[in-house]
């Protein structure tokens, strides 16, 4: 007769006492998270108005895009013949305000997750290079870092795309890669005291190669430094997505945008307040939550970061 | 001059050289500057005879050295749209830019400063918890939507202030409070965690320990200290105001730099673009060594580094 094989509880037991070390450690960052109520606050802003843009076509029953020209610039509360409520009025095309908002938030969130991988992946790699190395190649990347530093972003950015034309992919490359200088300098700064380290001295003195002592041994250290730096970050490029949307240089209509509702508005501001200040609230409350959630993740995981 | 600041001349001079690439290369991203430059409805014997009188067709590096002798010259060609020198056109706007963007600095000094040093001076107190919420507002609120929701209320509602154009100080006033605003937010977060933590340190102590009491040791011993992190920020944010007044000036109808290079890209104007980007970015670079040579007047030991 076979022995009888382990439970899948007494096997789920045995994994969670092999991982317990690293999930307490987790945990009790949780908990410290969770006491700090401004950055659980900022973290559920942010989870509604992600949960609104997946759910967009099912949250709301106007269709953002549908025009009705019959029923054009109403105010906030206003019903159509059907009896079906405006509740942030319409625009100069008798779009639902509150259906385009929140189909807004898409292409917000969508240049925000694209931009900030690749800014922070480029960031990664060259913070990790240039602190670990050092010399000639820290040189050539930190001048690289200052030269970009000393451009007016928003004007580089709206003369690439300018020539390039206007498109997502565009849009989401052109701030990916001009964002990466603050990854770097984190991440580099990180790496400078790592590689001091006794651990990583024991991998060079058991003859580890270097790629191997990066990746194993220094990354995982730097990546809690790198998390608080794209948390804000992704606030900069969500107001950097909406600009150029304001200045027509972002997705392009009919696909609603904050910043594109925002540039309609201003023109009928003297008789449709709504059509600026609702879509402008959208982006405040969205980059406001996104901020004080990066703000107590900072506080919480490392006091002494300053970004 | 110390070797400090030779080094950090050598430094400005190179990162100047990458601006100028960069603004070069801007023209040559869509593969052929030639078909950027021209109207979309131009022959092929047009787009071949333009390209040899640009000199489209010699090697790269060769184009780039005539850019860079052009661009020390001041000489970025010819103004598609007005048929002007492009330089000169920007150089003309260049004043309108310094003005809004030192007005806003100059608004978010005087509102960040001592809002900071209230807030760390009396740590927890309200005040020091209506400048931080205040702050966080101002630092996620979009420029451009502060800037309508001003135009809504002062100048729609209640007609107080001028909604566009330049001239007299009420037309500078909007503007300059919508550019500064952001600024105004970081410095004021910046200057209070700053104090925080000189008034923490053990000269401040030792001080107060001497009997050194009240104001003095917030003047005198801890904001020069405070003020190092503050003068670098104030530099970064100069040239976040330069990029800023893009925005702002298109809003406000302001006659800068921004606003031209903003209808001059959507008119494929790209000398004037060229001309702009490397303008502001020169004045940006030039700030910025200024404020490291005052940066060794208020931490000595850069000097010997």
């Amino acid at each position: 007769m076979t022995p009888p094989a382990p439970s899948a509880g007494a096997r789920a037991l045995a994994l969670e006492a092999h991982a317990s070390p690293v999930r307490r450690e987790w945990l009790a960052f949780l908990r410290r998270l969770a006491r700090r109520r401004t950055a659980l606050f900022g973290l559920c802003v942010v989870a509604v108005v992600f949960v609104l843009a997946v759910g967009a076509p099912w949250v709301t029953a106007w269709d953002p895009t549908e025009q009705d020209i019959g029923s054009r610039l109403r105010a906030p509360g206003a019903a159509d013949e059907a009896g079906r409520v405006h509740l942030l009025g319409t625009d100069h095309l008798g779009r639902d305000l509150l259906a385009r908002i929140i189909f807004g938030a898409r292409p917000a969130l969508m240049v925000g997750f694209a931009a900030v991988a690749i800014s922070g992946l480029l960031g990664l790699v060259l913070g990790l290079v240039s602190g670990y190395f050092g010399g000639r190649v820290d040189d050539v990347f930190m001048r690289l870092a200052d030269i970009q530093l000393a451009f007016p972003f928003i004007l580089l950015a709206i003369a690439v795309i300018g020539v390039l034309g206007p498109s997502l992919p565009v849009i989401i490359v052109v701030i990916g890669v001009s964002s990466w200088v603050v990854y770097a300098r984190v991440v580099r700064s990180e790496v400078l005291s790592i590689r001091e380290r006794e651990f990583v001295q024991a991998a060079h003195a058991l003859g580890l190669r270097d790629g191997r002592i990066l990746v194993r041994h220094v990354l995982p250290n730097t990546l809690t430094p790198w998390l608080v730096v794209a948390t804000l970050d992704m606030a900069r490029v969500i107001v950097i997505e909406s600009a150029l949307s304001f200045l027509g240089l972002g997705v392009q209509p009919p696909t609603p945008t904050w910043g594109g509702m925002l540039a309609d508005g201003r023109v009928y501001i003297s008789t449709a307040w709504w059509l600026a200040t609702f879509p402008g609230l959208a982006i405040l409350v969205t980059v406001l939550g996104i901020n004080l959630f990066g703000d107590g993740l900072r506080d919480t995981l490392d006091p002494r970061l300053k970004v | 001059m110390s070797a400090y600041l030779l080094r950090r001349l050598a430094q400005s001079l190179l990162v100047l050289l990458g601006v100028s690439f960069v603004v070069f290369f801007i023209l040559h991203l869509t593969g052929d500057p030639a078909l950027v430059l021209l109207s979309p409805d131009a022959t092929a014997q047009d787009i071949q005879e333009f390209r040899e009188t640009m000199g489209f067709n010699d090697p790269f590096l060769v184009q780039y050295g005539r850019f860079l002798g052009g661009a020390l010259r001041g000489d970025f060609g010819r103004s598609v749209r007005h048929d002007e020198p492009a330089f000169a056109l920007v150089a003309e706007r260049l004043p309108a830019t310094l003005e809004l963007a030192g007005a806003a600095l100059l608004i978010a000094l005087a509102l960040a400063i001592p809002a900071g040093i209230v807030s760390a001076v009396r740590r927890n107190s309200a005040v020091d918890y209506v400048s931080t919420v205040l702050a966080l507002l101002g630092q996620s609120m979009p420029t451009f939507w502060l800037g309508i929701m001003l135009i809504l209320v002062f100048s729609v509602w209640l007609h107080l202030l001028p909604s566009s154009g330049r001239g007299t100080l009420e037309h500078l006033i909007l503007p300059a409070v919508t550019l500064g605003l952001f600024t105004t937010a970081r410095i004021t977060r910046l200057t209070r965690s700053g104090m925080l933590e000189v008034l923490n340190q053990d000269y401040i102590r030792t001080a107060r320990a001497k009997g050194v009491a009240g104001p003095p040791v917030v003047w005198k011993h801890a904001l020069k200290n405070a003020a190092i992190p503050i003068v670098t920020i104030v530099g970064i944010e100069l040239g976040t105001l330069l990029g800023g007044s893009v925005i702002t000036e298109t809003i406000f109808a302001w006659p800068g730099v921004g606003r031209l290079s903003v209808q001059a890209i959507y008119n494929r104007d790209y000398p004037v673009v060229q001309a702009a980007v490397f303008l502001l970015s020169t004045t940006f670079v030039l700030v910025n060594l200024v404020v490291d040579m005052l940066y060794t007047y208020l931490d000595p030991r850069i000097r010997f580094r």
